[in-house]
């Protein structure tokens, strides 16, 4: 049998740690909002020189500057681009006018240099198409989730002695999941300019479901393992648990992170940060069910958390009371 | 042991996943396979009711592109960006009202608004958006000729639209039959007043006593005037209730503030690229072929057995998108991917109890049967779980304007049901159907080797399970 609880300090120090920091850089950094939440600019361009690819067109308006562009194929050639609101382009609530010298003309002449010959039309300034108040109202959406498992596993562990605990439990590793993701968009948004849309907040939500899942499988066989023996130390029970689950937790990953990882290797670049949330989320889900959750109730059913903070007070005290 | 309940429900799983693949199987299969010797699916078609395509969203299909400008008349007033904003919302509803979701409708300089819808071709799109921009309320005249109903505000004679209605009409029973219920905007209560007091002048079997309301020359309703209305009133004599949604669908849809025009209309492809959809479909057949062969190595005989169920689940789910229908997007492929995910965790969760039951000493049939009854209650509470997620984010989604929130929790919901059934039925019932055969007697393909050690007298057992399963 595996010792997990005998190690639960390490377990919850460095997941602690892990969540401070991704707390912190979250609230730092933030989250850079991608195109479908700010207003940007439109335009149709066709090549008239020769046959070029959406591919091609892509990777040039990477290299010129928008790694965030849009290109859509609209007919023989022609492409719809959506990119970041440019330098100098029509206000959204301007009517139909002379155009301004500006950004526009940098791209179409980088482009030009390296396909020749197109035209470009329809240059426009375009609302956002969603509102940022979609991220508000998924966070109200997940806190609200958030409360139902609590209370659903709160009911249907009520044959373990204190329910509420594990459902408490469950909902800490979930949250811990989520920022670990967050606090790692908001570091690769500072860093690398990563944006985030609105596949992303989804890559969130399934994150979230998996984590839960992963638990109440892990908590189920505790749950179990209580029923077949009530006079098991808790401590016992869980190691017996996790030893016992450590296989299908494992598998189970293995078989989405397999999936998640061909679609990241061989797969459109486009959707790679979606898996980078999939594949990130996934791992610590895996991990916050065996390490977070359970070594939490572990924690929680030994007094644990009581006698810490009764240390740390007790250790203030004394700094108080030495100097005089 | 295979009873003939077994047979039976092994028979209708076989004959629900030949009836999903043909109905999921692509139209143009060689987008997606190797080769081009494929058949080409062709969905299915009752009448009217025709799921030839699956849906796809924006981001993996593409669809049209429509720019509206907005053309005001030369004596409009109002302040045309705040126009262009409820003329936006409008659009929306409209494109949402008639199950296209996730469209996007963005405000343009220049007094645009410009709409990507999925999954539709040009003309259906312009059908959609563009044909019902003009709500008209007529009456007939002394002449027994159509014309506009109209009253006179301020001295000037002004014809009742669509404008002239709030958004918020709705449908409702009122005894045997049904009704629409709207009210009326501060000026189209003025003009509501008047016309239905002249109307009221005639008998009810004068025509000049009907309001008829017109969509595009098409009369949508004629009714006769039984009351004064102003600010709200009914318009009764629905046959059905899908009849009067309707009609208050289109009356919702009617009240542009202002009219458009469609200056572009392009059909434009994936915003995710095409090739990167399609390089995401290939990695995906390759994940899921390597799932199957981690479980078949891990696993054996009950990893291929599982592998199968898989096949069968993937090919059910996709099917039911397709009937529903359901925009499938990025995001519902995440959703997908999860509850794959989850349908393969809960056979891990059986094969890995068998696995210990085996150990034990059980015969296999007892193996199979505590297995899944042991599994049970982590696959429901870990399930009931995430489909109590997935009625929050859906009732959320509804509620604020998320539609991608919405989508991802119905797809996830639809995925997770599946998975209980492939997982507990399918599974079970392709165990059960191995258990007459010679297979079933031999340890090593159920990967139970080790009950050597721990139970000499197992593999005895095992055997004498069939002997028992037999008898």
């Amino acid at each position: 049998m595996l010792d997990f609880a005998g190690k639960r300090w390490w377990y919850l120090s460095v997941s602690f740690a892990i969540f401070v920091v991704a707390a912190i850089s979250l609230a730092i950094f933030q989250l850079r909002p991608g195109i479908e939440f700010t207003s940007g600019s439109t335009f149709t361009i066709e090549f008239t020189e020769r046959e070029v690819s959406q591919g091609e067109v892509r990777d040039a308006m990477h290299d010129l500057g928008h790694e965030e562009a849009r290109v859509q194929g609209a007919g023989s050639n022609k492409y719809l681009i959506r990119t970041e609101e440019l330098q100098n382009a029509p206000a959204l609530d301007s009517s139909e006018g002379p155009e301004l010298p500006g950004e526009i003309n940098e791209i179409e002449a980088g482009l030009r240099q390296r396909f020749g010959a197109l035209t470009r039309s329809n240059f426009s300034t375009v609302s956002e198409t969603v509102s940022t108040e979609i991220a508000r109202n998924a966070t109200f959406a997940v806190v609200a989730a958030s409360f139902a498992i609590l209370i659903y596993i709160w009911i249907a562990f009520r044959a373990v002695p204190r329910p509420f605990r594990y459902g408490a439990a469950a909902v800490i590793a979930v949250l811990h999941d989520a920022f670990i993701v967050l606090g790692l968009f908001a570091l690769l948004g500072e860093f690398r300019g990563t944006e985030v849309d609105l596949a992303f907040i989804t890559a969130i939500l399934t994150v979230i479901g998996f984590s839960v899942h992963d638990t109440i499988v892990v908590f189920d066989r505790i749950r179990e393992t209580i029923h077949n023996d009530p006079y098991i130390p808790f401590e016992e029970a869980v190691n017996a648990s996790m030893t016992e689950t450590l296989a299908r937790s494992i598998n189970t990953s293995l078989t989405v992170v397999l999936t998640v990882v061909a679609m990241m290797l061989i797969g459109g670049e486009t959707i790679r940060n979606f898996l980078l949330v999939l594949l990130v989320g996934i791992v610590a889900g895996t991990y916050s069910s065996i390490c977070v959750a359970s070594q939490l109730l572990v924690a929680w059913e030994n007094g644990d958390f009581g006698r810490f903070f009764r240390r740390l007070r007790g250790k203030s005290e004394n700094l108080a009371v030495e100097p005089a | 042991m295979r009873s003939t309940s077994t047979v039976f429900v092994f028979l209708f799983v076989v004959a629900l996943t030949a009836f999903s693949v043909i109905v999921v199987w692509p139209s143009s299969p060689y987008r997606y396979l190797p080769g081009d010797f494929w058949p080409h699916g062709r969905g299915i078609k009752l009448g009217d009711w025709e799921r030839e395509t699956m849906r796809l969203g924006l981001d993996l299909q593409g669809g049209a592109y429509l720019i509206l400008q907005a053309d005001p008349p030369a004596d409009y007033q109002g302040d045309l960006g705040t126009a262009l904003d409820s003329a936006k919302n409008v659009v929306e509803r409209r494109v949402n009202e008639f199950g296209v979701s996730e469209a996007e409708i963005n405000k343009t300089s220049g007094n645009r608004i410009s709409v990507q819808v999925p999954g539709l071709s040009l003309q259906e799109a312009q059908d959609l958006i563009g044909k019902t921009a003009a709500l008209k309320f007529m009456v007939y005249d002394d002449n027994q000729q159509l014309v506009e109903a109209s009253g006179v505000i301020d001295g000037q004679t002004i014809a009742m639209t669509g404008a002239d209605i709030k958004n918020n009409t709705y449908a409702q029973n009122i005894g045997t039959t049904f009704a629409v219920v709207f009210e009326t905007t501060s000026r189209g209560s003025k003009l509501m007043d008047q016309i239905t007091r002249r109307a009221l002048s005639y008998p009810s079997s004068d025509p000049r006593n009907y309001l008829i309301v017109m969509l595009d020359d098409v009369v949508l309703s004629q009714a006769s005037v039984s009351g004064i209305i102003s600010d709200s009133g009914q318009i009764t004599g629905q046959a059905s209730f899908s009849e009067a949604n309707n009609l208050s669908k289109q009356l919702n849809a009617g009240a542009l503030p202002v009219p458009l025009k469609i200056i572009q209309a392009e059909e434009v492809s994936a915003t995710l690229g095409e090739d990167s959809v399609l390089d995401s479909v290939r990695a995906g057949q390759v994940g899921l072929l390597a799932v199957m062969l981690f479980m078949i190595l891990y696993y054996r005989l009950p990893g291929v057995l599982a592998s199968a169920a898989l096949l069968v689940y993937t090919a059910i789910t996709l099917m039911v998108f397709k009937l529903v229908p359901i925009t499938l997007t990025l995001s519902g492929i995440a959703a997908f991917v999860l509850s794959i995910g989850i349908a393969v965790d809960a056979n891990i969760l059986i094969f890995e109890r068998m696995k210990e039951e085996l150990r034990r000493g059980r015969t296999l049939n007892a193996a199979i049967d505590i297995g899944f009854r042991r599994a049970w209650s982590s696959i429901r509470d870990s399930n009931v779980s995430t489909l109590i997620t997935c009625t929050i984010l859906y009732y959320f989604g509804a509620n604020f304007g998320a539609a991608v929130v919405q989508g991802f929790a119905l797809t996830l919901a639809i995925g997770v049901l599946i998975s209980m059934f492939s997982a507990i039925t399918v599974t079970r019932t392709f165990l059960r159907m191995v258990l007459g055969t010679p297979l079933a007697k031999n340890h090593f393909l159920f990967n139970a080797d080790e009950v050597k050690k721990t139970a000499p007298s197992a593999r005895r057992a095992g055997m004498t399970s069939e002997e028992q399963g037999n008898a």
